[in-house]
């Protein structure tokens, strides 16, 4: 399956300032893998050391957040669009974000 | 306030006109209580068009001073304004405006200690705030007191829009169940933020709190409105509401306030 993945802000100097780019995969699992070879260092920003999924991404096909279908076993198909959705806090006079969510 | 002036039903005179508003609306409007997290970037378009379309009592917290670098977003203040508290010049702003809004502020950073007693006269909050512990501050308190919280955040070009009602509908922590860890990065950095954005993102807030007085229109409960202002382009998704949730859930495990680190020692609110 080619799906589109849209990348936030905050990763997308690891896409080649990429706003979507095009992965393989049937499932989030196998799109992600496929994620990773093409832009090398992604993963880390969206799995923990344990290799959870960050509890501060949310991860959608389509509008469906896979939480609540089968996780990153959630399947997909041809001309799904799957967007990673950070938490973002902003909304006034500094916006302090730490290096690390920045990068995420 | 048993009914209009004439000069307020002039000044409101193109609401009232509105099926969807009218009269009764409009005195709906009015006898609305609304609070502000923050007269920042998100907050000033939201308390400017609450202001002007006669919201009748706006609640402002902020406890930082206007500083020259707030002007490129925050339209709430002037550069006369600078080095003023925030909350003051949000509030002459407002009077200026519309003398018709009772405007009650409240220079205080929002603490576990103080939240509630602020949030009480209150049913609806604007959360505008600009960090991750007032975030979840803000939501815990919401779902506890049983007030509906309407949600914009704003990352450089991004922005992000929903409501979270309780018991209708998802609260912040079934979308992102925990703060991202505090300590990971010691330091903090500015990301910078297009102007224009918060202007966005608070006016759809302010859109919601009117809708939700009125009780009309589709509210944006479980639904989260997504904003690219590079792309110029809206996306939205669906925000369930998690059974497991740990403040909103069936089985809630968090039942007291919790006050967060502080992700670093430079200015906070907005």
């Amino acid at each position: 399956m080619a799906v589109k993945v849209r990348i936030p802000s905050p990763l997308q100097k690891l896409t080649k300032n990429q706003s979507e780019v095009t992965v393989n995969g049937k499932n989030i699992r196998e799109l992600f893998l496929d994620l990773e070879k093409q832009y090398p260092g992604i993963k880390n920003r969206l799995y923990d050391e344990s290799g959870n999924l960050r509890r501060f991404i949310n991860i959608y096909i389509n509008e469906e957040d896979i939480r609540f279908l089968k996780n990153e076993d959630s399947e997909v198909k041809d001309g799904d669009s799957v967007s990673i959705i950070p938490a973002i806090a902003g909304g006034g006079c500094v916006i302090l974000y730490r290096r690390a969510d920045l990068q995420i | 306030m048993s009914s209009f002036t004439e000069e307020q039903i002039y000044r409101y005179s193109r609401h009232i006109i509105l099926p969807e508003v009218g009269g009764k609306g409009q005195k709906k409007l009015f006898e609305a209580k609304v609070l502000l997290l923050g007269a920042g970037g998100l907050g000033s378009p939201a308390a400017m068009y609450l202001a002007a379309g006669g919201i009748g009592n706006l609640g402002i917290i902020d406890f930082d001073v206007v500083d020259m670098s707030n002007l490129q977003r925050q339209i709430l203040h002037g550069v006369e304004d600078i080095g003023r508290s925030k909350a003051e010049s949000a509030r002459d702003t407002i009077k200026s405006l519309n003398p018709d809004v009772r405007v009650e502020i409240y220079k205080e950073r929002l603490t576990s200690e103080n939240i509630y007693r602020i949030f009480e006269k209150y049913n609806i909050i604007v959360d505008g705030c600009d960090n991750f512990p007032t975030r979840y501050l803000v939501n815990d308190a919401c779902i506890i007191s049983g007030k509906t919280n309407v949600h914009g955040s704003i990352f450089r070009f991004d922005g992000q829009v929903t409501v979270f009602k309780p018991i209708e509908g998802p609260c912040y922590r079934c979308l992102y169940p925990e703060p991202p860890p505090a300590g990971m990065v010691p330091s903090c950095q500015e990301a910078g933020v297009l102007g224009v954005l918060p202007g966005i993102i608070g006016t759809l807030q302010a859109v919601e709190v009117i809708k939700l007085i009125l009780g009309t229109g589709k509210p944006l409960i479980g639904r989260l409105l997504l904003y690219n202002a590079m792309d110029a382009e809206f996306r939205e998704v669906k925000l369930r509401r998690d059974v497991n949730c740990p403040v909103c859930g069936d089985n809630p495990t968090i039942k007291e306030l919790i006050d967060y680190e502080e992700f670093c020692g430079v200015g906070r609110h907005s």
